[in-house]
């Protein structure tokens, strides 16, 4: 009976946000049952929606398993946004590089750079909150600043297409990139592609790597008490620079797959951090929560998080309201998500050490340094 | 670059400054008041984008600046409420559901303007209120004493939120909830009703931050805040929970804002850098936290919920 109703419950708060959502589209002066039949056709109403809906999922999937590693190890990672960018910039200058090498060579190096890119500026925030004490949360943000103005120069400046010049039209975007490079569709006539079970497979590997390997036995000792962590000879400070690395590298491969899964096969910018990335490094997060933090139930959460936002797509086409309305619905989505009670208990479960490598315990029993003792 | 060192460039981009910082000081000292009771609100930029909007309607279609600056205040204090129920009753974790208000703002705002307004058009801004015989001092007039009620507002508002905090059993309470929430919850303070007002006050004033940003310039578009709600929450670590290091980064941040303009007009910064110029803000941000963060001490209960057990 108890799991029954803690299983209710988050459904109450998806209820609760599709009636905030209807009272929106009646102000619009849209039918909101109209409305919601629109999303859910839009979102599962053909295998062609359907493929839509899984593409969507798939920086939704990768972001989420980040997310679980990194909250699995009390660190909160608000930094996808820029981490995506980071992936998908690193990807695109290495096709850039290497246009000539066969897909069989190229296709995994455009992912691994997408890894190692968003790996890297994941790792930043890591090294501040390690060995500086800087809020995580407050860099993360910051660095998807950084990231949106970088990507919006690069692209502007030395990696703009030449044609764009030449033309004089100045659009902020790539040239074609090397379609050696370009995921393959896997089903044919849908845009399924490669990079859905690679997202699956990252997803599955960040389980094995959580509760089957050494590295993820850390991470989780150190989200479970850093202080026990480190008097187990637990690298505390590594390990937490680890998580955020790992965590950001997962959303630096979902960079990648964006831009060699896009149909136009090129990077480009409106200027904003979600005009790329779809709100993905916000959105994954929620995916990550509705899942329980746990990186295999993130994909059919990310599954249903990704109907979310091709049905509203689709709905504000059929209906004809303005497209900001997904952005919208996503906001009020998030809220219920992270008030409904069960998420929030696992959250603050899970949280709890926090606070302990904040206020690491040797700090705050105040014995006097070993010159001082032998001074006196 | 000798463009800028000349009198007039110098006071007028003081100027700028000073009114640049403007939405910076009222969001910081918001967010501030709402972590010294104990509550991390990343909902700031959100809300901003939500009053300014609506202000900013309000005045294009009713013309009056007052009533738009009234419509700007009370959004802000409705979403101080949502936040409220939200982190307050439900007890939701912080950092998430303050993207969630951003998200929510962010795209409500666009919502709302495509809807009702669709291109942009300027409404009339905030006048400027001369302070007589000061204004017509030589260049510190214009940098000083020539800017909006807005203005002088925010910069008024840094002794009263300081005697609020320090001098009220209001703001004590606050204080003391922050700190250690159980101990005020057994000395007869009510943890959940402190720490409720504070955030509706803080969102109020991140309302009014909002609400000025679009009074100074005349017009809105989406995402016209471009991360400033953000760089208020990094102020109150940068001015360590106090309001006038608070303030002493809202003219910071207003002044390089106002600078990296400058430099575009006169042509120091290359239009092709400035997207790397607009770095500046988040870059200047992670500097100082990395310097600060192991010398200041956020409130010892920032971020974690309470309820009697």
């Amino acid at each position: 009976m108890h799991r029954l109703v803690s299983a209710v419950i988050p459904m109450l708060a998806a209820l609760a946000a599709f009636a905030c959502a209807a009272i929106i589209l009646l102000a619009l002066g849209a039918n909101p049952f109209e409305g919601f039949r629109a999303m859910y056709t839009g979102a599962f109403g053909s295998v062609d929606r359907l493929s839509a809906t899984a593409v969507r999922a798939v920086p939704l999937v990768l972001v989420g398993a980040g997310i679980s590693i990194s909250f699995r190890a009390s660190v909160i990672n608000i930094g996808g946004e820029g981490q995506i960018i980071a992936g998908a910039l690193l990807s695109t200058v290495t096709a850039l590089a290497l246009p000539g090498l066969p897909p069989i060579i190229l296709i995994p190096l455009v992912l691994f750079a997408g890894l190692v890119g968003g790996g890297i500026w994941g790792a930043v925030p890591g090294v501040l909150k390690a060995y500086a004490s800087v809020n995580e949360i407050l860099s993360t943000i910051m660095l998807n600043i950084v990231a949106v103005q970088f990507m919006n120069y690069m692209l502007r400046s030395p990696l703009i297409d030449p044609l764009e010049i030449e033309r004089g039209t100045r659009i902020p975007q790539t040239e074609r990139l090397s379609d050696n490079a370009a995921l393959p569709t896997l089903i044919s006539g849908t845009r399924f592609n490669l990079g859905v079970p690679v997202a699956v497979a990252a997803a599955v590997g960040a389980y094995f790597l959580l509760w089957r390997t050494p590295l993820g036995f850390r991470l989780r000792a150190v989200g479970h008490s850093p202080d026990a962590a480190r008097a187990a000879g637990i690298p505390v400070e590594r390990s937490v620079v680890s998580a955020l690395a790992l965590s950001g590298s997962l959303a630096g491969l979902a960079g990648a797959i964006l831009v060699f899964g896009s149909e136009g096969q090129r990077m480009i910018t409106d200027g904003s951090s979600a005009g790329f990335t779809g709100s993905a490094g916000f959105n994954g997060i929620v995916a990550a929560l509705f899942g329980g933090l746990h990186p295999l139930w993130t994909i059919p959460s990310a599954y249903l998080f990704g109907g979310l936002i091709t049905g509203a797509n689709h709905l504000q086409r059929v209906l004809q309201v303005p497209a900001a309305l997904a952005v919208t619905l996503n906001g009020i989505v998030v809220i219920f998500v992270v008030s409904s009670s069960k998420v929030r208990d696992r959250i603050g479960a899970i949280l709890k050490a926090r606070r302990e490598f904040d206020h690491p315990a040797n700090e705050s029993t105040s014995s006097p340094p070993a010159e001082e003792v032998a001074a006196t | 670059m000798s463009d800028f060192f000349t009198a007039t460039v110098l006071f007028s981009t003081l100027a700028a400054g000073i009114r640049l910082s403007t939405p910076f000081l009222f969001a910081g000292l918001g967010e501030m008041i709402g972590q010294k009771s104990g509550v991390l609100n990343l909902g700031v930029e959100g809300v901003m984008l939500l009053s300014a909007f609506f202000a900013y309607w309000t005045a294009l279609s009713t013309g009056s600046l007052w009533l738009a600056v009234l419509v700007g205040m009370l959004v802000g204090l409705l979403m101080g409420v949502v936040y409220g129920l939200i982190t307050v009753v439900f007890h939701a974790e912080q950092g998430i559901s303050g993207i969630g208000i951003f998200l929510f703002g962010l795209g409500f705002s666009d919502l709302m303007f495509q809807e009702n307004v669709g291109t942009p058009k300027f409404t009339s801004k905030l006048p400027s209120v001369d302070i007589p015989l000061l204004s017509d001092i030589p260049h510190v007039g214009v940098a000083f004493f020539q800017h909006s009620a807005m203005t002088y507002t925010a910069f008024v508002m840094v002794p009263l939120v300081m005697i609020l905090l320090r001098r009220t059993t209001f703001g004590t309470n606050i204080r003391a909830v922050g700190e250690n929430p159980e101990s005020a919850d057994s000395l007869g303070v009510s943890v959940a009703r402190m720490r409720f007002s504070a955030i509706v006050i803080g969102n109020t004033l991140a309302g009014v931050a909002g609400t000025a940003l679009v009074l100074e310039l005349g017009i809105f578009q989406p995402n016209l805040t471009a991360g400033r709600g953000f760089i208020a929450i990094a102020l109150v670590y940068f001015g360590a929970w106090r309001a006038p290091g608070v303030m002493a980064g809202a003219l910071l941040y207003g002044l390089v804002e106002a600078t990296v303009i400058t430099w575009k007009a006169l042509g120091i910064i290359p239009r092709s850098l400035s997207d790397i110029s607009a770095m500046a803000p988040a870059v200047i941000t992670i500097g100082a936290l990395v310097i600060l963060a192991r010398r200041v001490k956020p409130p010892a209960a920032l971020t974690q919920p309470f309820s009697r057990h």
